[in-house]
């Protein structure tokens, strides 16, 4: 059951499915940790609920195909998916939108295709554009960062996020503390001058580069990745090739800063879910390019396509939507990147005919 | 051959073996657009089981009569001929539903349903066996999209036979259901992925079906011989 499989030169062990998997959850903790402090216990409450409800379904379904139950919960897998959809789930989001979003996530996106390396789409971010697509007043109401409170004002305490998220009477609706994002502030500009919006609006005044909390969110889940790198749980090649087009579109449409202007790489690079996207999605290694030539020309077109849905579209972010895209094309993408092999002059297409 | 198709068979075929949705995979366009409601799905199921039961009809009674040649436009022409006057009875008795399904009835023209029966069926057949072979086919597609209609209805707005006064006037005010309360919505469900989805859930619950009583034939079938063995006994047997 490994995916990643080392073979001839002298690998000490193969990884296991499971013990990448496990270096995942691990690596998600900067960015939870980050979340947490900013957003207060939303997401960390999202993750449980979606553990939960993934282990689950993916048990359900194992019983109901007549596979060993506990053989395939150890592979983890349904739990990376569960953790990752709720990083990307607003904190606070009702309880009822984390359940949906995780059953859709781990029995329609990755069992009805055959389970754990059959699913074409990464099944996290399935579930999050189905829930987007059918609720999106839940699943844009961000709270507001901790620096945004006012004096006196404290984000809600565990108990009070579980009543919210829950729906329980008591206390003020996620409403009482919702925000817009740096993403969205930057698109209902119309007036001002990117500098005079970083000076005015306290998303960007009070921070350090690119959007109070959004920028250490983002800077936590980059330190998680790098060290994903570093264990070589996957290559450089998707997340650096991402990372870069993003950027290059971002200096490309920057217009000097001007009030039409999409944004600077920077905050590109540091908003939204550009890097959970570029080390936690499309790193996946069932749905996205096979070879490291695929990987850079698939990264790229995913920074490509994240721009234009994010600066030309109407949803709040775009690294799901892209993440999918890019997805349909992995196939393609792996046909005409096959590398080639050791001894032979030309590498062929997957499919051509063999003479 | 023709007087050899039973009524029997021909209403099995249409209904179930022989499926336009399920089995054949025909008419998806209108499936998969129009069934966000049961009132929108009964709309055109009838509409559909209409011109593909008088489109059988005509192509079985000039079968004789229309070369090889010109076979197909002829047929397209029939089929044109009543998608039209379905198109107009819509217009003249239930307006408001025909605004909302709009395209979709001048599209029955192009449902590959209608014009392979046309081909497969009514051009071999006499005209009972063609009549009762449009009506069932047309039946057995009209009961799919009033499935899937129904399923999305529930799954995605709440409710069930919500505006059905459309179709059946003012009698049918009041025949809607609400079932989750008022807030209820469930946007994937009405949009197109939401037929996807339940067409193909649908398709697997037939296979399923059918695969059960497959077995049970299989089942009944297996002679069992008299004083037969075991013969192995030992290693694994998966």
């Amino acid at each position: 059951m490994a995916l990643l499989k080392i073979t001839s030169p002298h690998a000490h062990t193969a990884q296991s499915t499971a013990s990448v998997m496990r270096l995942v959850l691990l690596a998600t903790i900067p960015g939870l940790i980050a979340l947490t402090l900013f957003f207060g216990w939303g997401s960390l409450i999202n993750i449980l609920l979606a553990g939960s409800v993934a282990v689950f379904c993916e048990a359900a379904v194992m019983h109901l195909r007549k596979r060993p139950v506990m053989f395939y919960l150890g592979d983890n897998s349904a739990l990376v998916t569960a953790v990752l959809l709720g990083l990307a789930l607003p904190p606070l989001a009702p309880w009822w939108v984390v359940v949906i979003g995780t059953s859709f996530a781990i029995l329609i996106a990755k069992h009805l295709y055959g389970g754990l390396g059959y699913n074409p789409f990464n099944p996290a971010m399935v579930g999050y554009v189905v829930l987007l697509i059918s609720f999106p007043v839940q699943m844009t109401a961000w709270p507001a960062p901790l620096p945004l409170y006012a004096e006196g004002v404290s984000p809600p305490e565990f108990l009070a996020s579980l009543q919210i998220v829950f729906g329980l009477p008591g206390v003020e609706t996620v409403d009482a503390f919702t925000a817009a994002t740096p993403l969205d502030t930057l698109r209902q500009n119309s007036g001002l001058l990117i500098a005079q919006l970083y000076e005015q609006d306290p998303l960007f005044s009070l921070a350090r580069w690119a959007g109070a909390g959004w920028e250490w969110v983002n800077l936590g889940f980059l330190l998680g990745g790098c060290f994903l790198l570093y264990r070589r749980v996957f290559t450089w090649h998707g997340p650096v090739a991402m990372l870069a087009s993003l950027s290059l579109c971002a200096a490309l449409f920057y217009d000097g800063g001007s009030s039409a202007s999409h944004g600077s790489p920077l905050m590109h690079l540091l908003s939204g879910g550009t890097m959970l996207g570029a080390f936690f999605i499309l790193t996946d290694p069932v749905s996205s390019a096979t070879s490291n030539r695929g990987r850079l020309i698939f990264g790229a077109l995913i920074g490509v396509l994240i721009f234009i849905i994010r600066s030309w579209g109407s949803y709040p972010d775009a690294v799901a939507f892209a993440v999918l895209l890019m997805n349909f094309a992995a196939p393609l993408i792996d046909n005409y990147t096959l590398p080639r092999t050791y001894g032979h002059k030309k590498s062929r297409r997957a499919t051509e005919k063999k003479e | 051959m023709a007087d050899e198709t039973s009524y029997r068979d021909i209403t099995r075929n249409g209904l179930w073996t022989n499926n336009a949705a399920l089995v054949q995979l025909l008419g998806l366009c209108p499936l998969l657009a129009v069934t966000g409601s049961v009132v929108n799905a009964l709309g055109l199921g009838l509409a559909t089981m209409l011109v593909l039961t008088g489109s059988n009809i005509v192509v079985s009674m000039i079968r004789h009569r229309v070369s090889e040649a010109v076979k197909i436009p002829a047929f397209v022409m029939i089929i044109a001929t009543f998608t039209t006057c379905t198109e107009l009875l819509m217009q003249a008795f239930t307006y408001e539903l025909y605004v909302i399904l709009g395209i979709f009835i001048p599209l029955i023209v192009t449902n590959c349903a209608i014009l392979g029966r046309a081909e497969a069926f009514a051009s071999k057949n006499p005209v009972g066996a063609s009549a009762l072979d449009g009506l069932m086919m047309g039946a057995g597609f009209g009961l799919v999209l009033l499935a899937i209609g129904a399923i999305r209805e529930i799954l995605g707005s709440g409710t069930l036979f919500a505006n059905m006064h459309l179709l059946f006037g003012p009698v049918a005010e009041n025949w809607a259901l609400q079932l989750f309360g008022n807030g209820y919505g469930f946007l994937v469900i009405i949009l197109p992925p939401g037929a996807f989805l339940v067409a193909g859930m649908l398709i697997a619950l037939k296979n399923v079906i059918d695969g059960r009583i497959e077995r049970r034939r299989m089942m009944r079938q297996l002679p069992v011989t008299k004083g037969a063995k075991r013969v192995r006994t030992t290693g694994a047997i998966s």
